[in-house]
């Protein structure tokens, strides 16, 4: 077969949002590599421009547009593919595709599926055929009724008896779906289940029972193998992406094991899936019942998972597979001389754990359920349980040290904290140990299986026997061997053994390092080698473990390594942007000759892909790991400029270590991270900035706000609740927030700073050698300065700015690159109102934006950064932005549908979850083509206005005109309605929720489908939660309706769509953009 | 808090392993070997083919889910194990989970060991031990109890016992569905066939199972395809017997110490009767066959042994425990590899070119492991 094909289109996921992030980029990847070596030609679609599987030489052909029917016919129109790869793109490509079989294009233009065939897909998908298909084989499913109406949702529920769960057929990872407890609940889940599809699904709730997956594989030949089965340590009821989950099972028996895996394979074969799927059950905890909950047909973020954590690239062997190999041609690809025919043997033990950020929402329904929420995920291996947890719950990154010694949660009541889980339940249950609750008691309130707690409670017994310490000389060698294997930090010790009284956190954990050390208590390199040391491998992929004795590679101490660090969890405002940057790092390391390690944890990239580096440490950023990884790599140096945050924030404590930091010294970073710093220098260079304050006292705060004048922006030290920054416009609001956001002491400080509004913001990407700057890309953000820059929608090149704003821009950037001597990537953003620049931050480290202006410019900055950290000689780049016959948008992709409650508004936090980078020929196609790759639509017909403030009506005038114009019905609240008419715009009236009784109601219509867009711009920043407009918002989000909630944005978006139509939109590849 | 006794594996070449002691405490020697297997150890550690042997697991959670009841079926097989009792002479492992959790637990594994005077160490770097027996190939260890007389231990080379005849039954063992007989192995020929018949009622096809050290799934998969079972001891003549076919079973040790098995299995191929073996079985068909045995450097013992039926597509995921394969170059004509194994292309089953003989070097019968090759029973049981 695969003689046959010659050209392969792969679909891609688009912007990462919450149930399909980053393992998308990494399973299209490997999968594109899988297919290029066999001397094939691959297209790729994936707007999302921040990814791997879209950079130079990873396919042959890329389209920066939307993934759905519509374009990617046009795709297939214009390439021609014999083959088409629909696995490897998450729900997004899968929807995509069946949509193109259904609709007969991939027949008419002669497209083979390749792997499984698009009918198991459907049987897979559609849950009456899947429950049909499984009954055949007499396998289990749960049962559900398929409804079309909400009255025989409330009929089928009434007769399954509550509790039951609600979803809506093919829908992303459990979107529109949740528990109800009774008609009430379900009433609300229904309606909104609906909105996302005309099919839901209600059926019995099995909470309690532990949840297991499979993963497996099936060639052509009917060859099968499960690479990994994954046991959720959070019972069913909690959707398994909200869940920790540990790989292999641990609670099972090798009955339980077996059963559960011959099912698998028995299912497989009977769908006739070609490639890999994955398989999950329900399991009884008192028996050997189950019931399979659903077969995914599709690479997914447990395939990634299964991947990372086995060693066993399921994503590549899945795209051979659909070429027509069998498993039995294909090697293991760590060994290199076994087969790939055959399951994992792991010795050692992974645990997943999910990254919330729901802080970062106004309202966020904090509860964990059936629908996911989470950003991000971490893995951590470890060959104790306690060891895993422990270095997992440090790695999510949320200030946590571990299980036990973290700061003092505050939880009213522990019971109902215990039964009803949130985001932070992990750090409930180390609570409730300490307040004596017994694992029973833990076990009755969670269902969490007894062997997950007991394991825990062996934390908190060392703990207890460290705190019993008063010095570190009173601990036992055996019992700090112990605390080490059960994966307690060096801080977590040196916690225990002060408590209150440790004054200076890095001194005291530095002694417990060095005390430890000299006992001779250090943590051994061990492989992931899929065969647990049965055949010799000569694999890079490690993990470092207190559990041994003996380190499985050696060590050249050549100083011809340079490491590079990763960038950890995806989390808002730090994502797969940077797994970027990391790669891009790493391949410019090997290119020029030296061996390139990469330490990270995330097992949703491609960094962590061991065939990206030389040495792939899959382990913690934490100060004390990458010591530990330093001290016996003993590298040239490091680099800690491409990951993002994390490393950058180790450069200081690494610098006192003297470590070897490549490009930019510690010391100018400190000076750009450090306000006062930062400030006092511009000051000294005579650049502008906005004016600040860190101050400690409602007077202070007056007296500032006085003189600088509102709006101000707040930004406390110690949040209380909300977001972390906000805007105040008047008095009574600064007041408000710092009552019920902030606690303002000495202690806790917060920074006032002058808030500068209608003003542009601009970005200056750029690297520099030894302060000169040798490339830059300057971009324009769409939005006023107020949206956060990684929600903003920027243009580059700049479009809009003066010759002298970006004279001056370029003048300032040059002053600080030289004053920092800055040695590698950074990024200043700036304000520009008139001609008047003011710099609001500074960071020397690649920005979010770097893969983006490198792809639109088409220099990728982070090869030029390392080269120069290298110390090589580069030459200033010919090519500027100012040749460019084309214009790149970058838009914003929110997840704001899966986050109950949130109130979907733009702020100073950032919220969004992704992003894409579309190019165009002008603005407007490049806008069009953005925010169609958003999930945005090109409105039918009826569109609902509320326009807030009088500036920002004034600001959306031009672009209601287009729209009465273009024949669009407007829809418009009160004051919209009133100015509109003032206008001559013709507007029908409708009402707010809150002037009720009146007729039409804005609510109703969105509720009956009767609009298509909706535009409401918040009259003011501070959003408060239960107004009007805040249901209008919510409103459009549950129901699926595209939002816009920014004046420039909309008027962007509905300029392209008025004066351009889906047909001029131009099919042209990233190469075509010359 | 640490209570447990340290407790240390020394190998043959001297290097010695420290570790806390968590069975019963008594030193302790035999052939140390590891498995790679991540579930499975009350079935591993009462697999008679471990007899002999010092089982180091590499998976490094061990104890999880406790040791389910010892019970018995009415026909005497144990209900969850695969023997009457553990067979390994110990137990090596990582970490070890004293707490357990599951439904049908009854006790720990550490009170398990205990009572049925097996030693276990945790605390060990099984894959640096692993790795040590990889390079070197299997060793002869010691365990030594950290203030316990250790005395001497008085090694004997692995190879030269014979295991077999420690393990198998000494009397003839009738099964049938939920019932079993016992028969001394004096029983004269006739009484024996006449006996058999009229427990026969049903007209059961008849199988004689040779038993070299027999996992009880092994009989439970044929008494599960509605055979009748007589299960011999390792070296009794059963060719003056009625009966439909043999199996020969799995077992421990070196196969060159069962000649007389090999004896009597060649007077079977005379016949046409269908004959199926596993694993020692595989390896004693072949001798009969006139193949020869060779020792692996450190054997396979694990449940992701990859196998290929020899000249198809059709490939499979097996269980596996065995020290010793079966020479292919040193087949007769009449016999030809039935599978091969894709990692290192040894031996993994045999069959005649003619006649109905067959056999696997893995387990079909699993217990532990997948259970992908559980048609071999099928294929033996519709020859008969």
């Amino acid at each position: 077969m695969k003689d046959e094909i010659k050209k392969v289109l792969i679909l891609g996921s688009g912007a990462l949002k919450i149930g399909e992030a980053g393992e998308f980029d990494y399973s299209g990847s490997q999968a594109l590599k899988a297919i290029r070596e066999e001397g094939i030609q691959t297209v790729l679609i994936n707007p999302n421009i921040a990814t791997v599987q879209t950079s130079e030489g990873v396919a042959d052909t890329v389209y920066f547009l939307p993934v759905t029917p519509f374009f990617v016919e046009k795709v297939i129109a214009k390439e021609r593919p014999d083959g088409i790869l629909l696995a490897f793109g998450g729900q997004t490509a899968l929807n995509c595709g069946v949509a193109l079989y259904q609709s007969g294009v991939l027949e008419k233009y002669n497209v083979r599926v390749l792997g499984t065939p698009v009918q198991a897909i459907m049987d897979t998908e559609d849950r009456e055929l899947f429950v049909k298909k499984l009954d055949e084989i007499q396998v289990k499913t749960i049962k559900s009724e398929a409804v079309e109406n909400i009255a025989d949702a409330r009929r089928a529920a009434a007769e399954l008896g509550y509790p039951v769960i609600i979803r809506a057929a093919y829908a992303l990872g459990g979107l529109g779906s949740g528990f109800c407890d009774n008609e009430e609940e379900l009433n609300v889940l229904a309606e909104k289940a609906f909105s996302f599809s005309p099919q839901v699904l209600v059926e019995k709730s099995l909470k309690g029972w532990k949840e297991v997956e499979y993963e497996v594989v099936r060639d052509r030949f009917d060859n099968c193998i499960t690479v990994c089965n994954m046991e959720n340590f959070d019972p069913l009821g909690i959707h398994t992406g909200e869940s920790i989950v540990i790989a292999p099972s641990q609670t099972l028996s090798n009955t339980d094991y077996h059963k559960l895996r011959e099912l698998a394979i028995r299912i497989i074969r009977h769908i006739g899936i070609v490639g890999e799927c994955n398989v999950q059950y329900a399991y009884d905890p008192e028996s050997e019942d189950y019931r399979v909950i659903e077969v995914n047909a599709r690479l997914s973020r447990s395939s990634a998972l299964a991947s990372k954590a086995t060693g066993y690239p399921l994503a590549f062997v899945a795209a051979k597979l659909g070429l027509g190999y069998g498993l039995f041609d294909l090697k293991n690809s760590v060994t290199k001389t076994t087969s790939a025919f055959f399951e994992p043997a792991l010795d050692y033990v992974v645990c997943k754990i999910p990254r919330w950020d729901l802080g970062k929402f106004h309202g966020v329904d904090r509860e964990l359920g059936s629908s996911m929420k989470s950003v991000g995920e971490v893995m951590a291996i470890g060959r104790t349980f306690e060891e895993a947890i422990q270095k997992g719950l440090r790695m999510i990154g949320q200030g946590m040290h571990g299980f036990v010694e973290n700061k003092e949660l505050v939880i009213p009541d522990i019971d109902k904290a215990l039964r009803e889980p949130t985001d932070r339940r992990i750090f409930v249950i180390s609570k409730a140990f300490r307040a004596g609750y017994t694992i029973d008691q833990i076990h009755e309130l969670t269902k969490i299986d007894r062997w997950f707690l007991q394991k825990l409670y062996n934390i908190i017994n060392t703990a207890n026997e460290l705190e019993a310490c008063s010095k570190i000389q009173e601990i036992s060698d055996e019992l700090m061997r112990r605390a080490k294997v059960q994966g307690f930090s060096d801080f977590q010790i040196a916690r225990a053994i002060y408590k209150e009284k440790m004054e200076d956190a890095e001194r005291a954990s530095l002694q417990v390092r060095q005390d430890r050390k000299y006992r001779g208590i250090t943590p051994v390199v061990k492989q992931i080698d899929t065969l647990a040391a049965e055949y010799p491998a000569q694999t890079n992929y490690l993990y470092l473990t207190y559990s041994g004795t003996e380190n499985d590679v050696t060590y050249l101490g050549d100083h011809r390594s340079i490491v590079v660090l990763g960038s950890g969890a995806y989390r808002i405002g730090s994502s797969v942007e940077f797994d970027w940057c990391g790669v891009q790092a790493l391949n410019t390391i090997r290119k020029e000759g030296w061996r390139s390690v990469m330490i990270n944890y995330n097992p949703e990239t491609v960094s962590t892909d061991y065939d990206m580096c030389d040495r792939l440490y899959f382990d913690e950023l934490t100060f004390e790991r990458v010591m530990d990884i330093l001290e016996l790599e003993n590298p040239h140096g490091v680099i800690v400029s491409t990951g993002g945050q994390i490393p950058n924030n180790l450069a200081m404590r690494l610098d006192e270590q003297h470590v070897n930091i490549l490009g930019t010294t510690a010391k100018s970073i400190d000076n750009a991270e450090d306000r006062e710093k930062f400030s006092a220098m511009l000051d000294r260079i005579g650049v502008d900035q906005p004016r600040w304050k860190e101050l400690s006292s409602m007077e202070d705060i007056n007296e500032f706000v006085q003189e600088v004048g509102f709006p101000v922006l707040v930004r406390p030290s110690y949040v209380l609740s909300g977001a972390a920054m906000n805007v105040c416009s008047n008095q009574e609001e600064l007041e408000r927030f710092l009552r019920l956001a902030a606690n303002v002491s000495k202690k806790h400080p917060v920074v006032v700073s002058q808030f500068i509004e209608h003003s542009k913001e601009v970005e200056m990407d750029a690297v520099a050698d030894k302060g000169e700057i040798i490339m830059y890309a300057i971009s324009e953000h769409i939005e006023f300065a107020g949206v956060h820059s990684g929600d903003a929608t920027i243009q580059f090149p700049a479009q809009k700015l003066y010759v002298e704003t970006v004279r001056r821009i370029k003048r300032i950037s040059r002053q600080i690159a030289k004053e920092l001597n800055i040695s590698g990537p950074f990024n200043i953003q700036y304000l520009a109102k008139g001609n008047e620049i003011k710099v609001i931050e500074c960071n020397l480290r690649a920005s979010r934006s770097f893969p983006f202006v490198s792809k639109v410019l088409k220099i990728n900055f982070i090869e030029l950064a390392t080269r120069i950290m290298l110390g090589l000689p580069v030459e200033k780049p010919h090519k500027n932005e100012f040749d460019l016959d084309y214009v790149g948008i970058k838009a914003s992709q929110f997840s704001f549908n899966r986050l109950q409650k949130a109130d979907p508004v733009l702020g100073v936090d950032m919220t969004s979850t992704g992003e894409v980078g579309c190019i165009g020929d002008d603005v407007s196609e490049a806008i069009l083509k953005s925010m169609l790759s958003v999930g945005l639509r090109i409105p039918e017909k009826n569109i609902l206005l509320s326009t807030g403030s009088a500036k920002q009506k004034v600001a959306m005038l031009d672009a209601a005109r287009l729209l009465a114009d273009k024949g669009y019905n407007l829809y418009a609240t009160g004051g919209t309605h009133r100015f509109l008419q003032e206008n001559g715009i013709p507007s029908t009236l409708v009402y707010w929720p809150s002037e009720e009784g009146m007729e039409p109601q804005a609510l109703k219509m969105l509720h009956e489908r009767k609009i298509d867009m909706v535009v409401n711009i918040p009259r003011d920043l501070s959003a408060g939660e239960l107004t009007n407009g805040y249901k209008i918002r919510r409103a459009a989000i549950d129901l699926n309706i595209p939002l816009i909630t920014n004046a420039r944005l909309a008027s962007a978006f509905i300029k392209a769509f008025c004066t351009l139509t889906m047909d001029d939109i131009q099919i042209k590849s990233w190469n075509e953009y010359k | 808090m640490q209570t447990d006794r340290i407790a240390t594996l020394i190998l043959d070449d001297g290097t010695t392993f420290r570790g806390y002691s968590f069975g019963y405490e008594k030193p302790v020697a035999g052939e140390v070997v590891f498995n790679t297997a991540m579930t499975g150890y009350p079935e591993s550690l009462t697999d008679p083919s471990y007899a002999g042997q010092l089982m180091v697991l590499t998976y490094p959670l061990i104890g999880n889910y406790g040791v389910p009841p010892r019970t018995f079926q009415p026909n005497g097989l144990s209900t969850f194990m695969e023997s009457e009792k553990i067979h390994a002479e110990a137990i090596i492992i990582s970490d070890y989970s004293r707490e357990y959790s599951h439904w049908n637990a009854q006790c720990s594994l550490g009170d398990w060991l205990k009572e049925e005077h097996i030693p276990g160490i945790y605390g060990i770097d099984t894959r640096a031990l692993t790795k040590k027996l990889r390079e070197h190939g299997v060793m002869m260890g010691r365990i030594e109890i950290e203030g316990m007389d250790n005395g001497e231990l008085t090694m004997d080379n692995y190879g030269e016992v014979n295991y077999v005849d420690k393990v198998s039954c000494k009397d003839i063992l009738v099964y049938s569905g939920e019932e079993s007989h016992s028969f001394g192995i004096d029983t004269p020929a006739e009484t024996l066939n006449s006996q058999l018949s009229i427990l026969n009622c049903q007209l059961k096809k008849k199988v004689v199972l040779l038993d070299c050290g027999v996992k009880h799934n092994i009989i439970r998969s044929l008494l599960k395809r509605n055979l009748m079972v007589v299960r011999v001891p390792w070296n009794y003549d059963f060719n003056h017997l009625d009966y439909d076919g043999l199996f020969l079973s799995n077992g421990p040790g070196d196969p060159d110490t069962c000649d007389a098995a090999v004896q009597n299995i060649r007077k079977a191929l005379a016949g046409d009767r269908p004959i199926c073996g596993i694993c020692m079985g595989n390896q004693l068909l072949a001798k009969a066959g006139g193949a020869s045995i060779y020792k692996l450097k450190y054997g396979h013992r694990s449940h992701n042994q990859p196998v290929r039926m020899v000249g198809s597509e059709h490939c499979f995921i097996t269980s596996q425990n065995h020290g010793y394969a079966v020479d292919s170059e040193t087949l007769g004509a009449d016999w030809e590899p039935l599978f091969i194994n894709m990692n290192d292309g040894t031996n993994e089953g045999i069959r005649h070119k003619t006649k109905p003989f067959f056999s696997s070097q893995f387990h079909p019968e699993a217990c532990s492991g997948p259970t992908d090759t559980d048609f071999m029973f099928d294929r033996f049981a519709k020859l008969l």
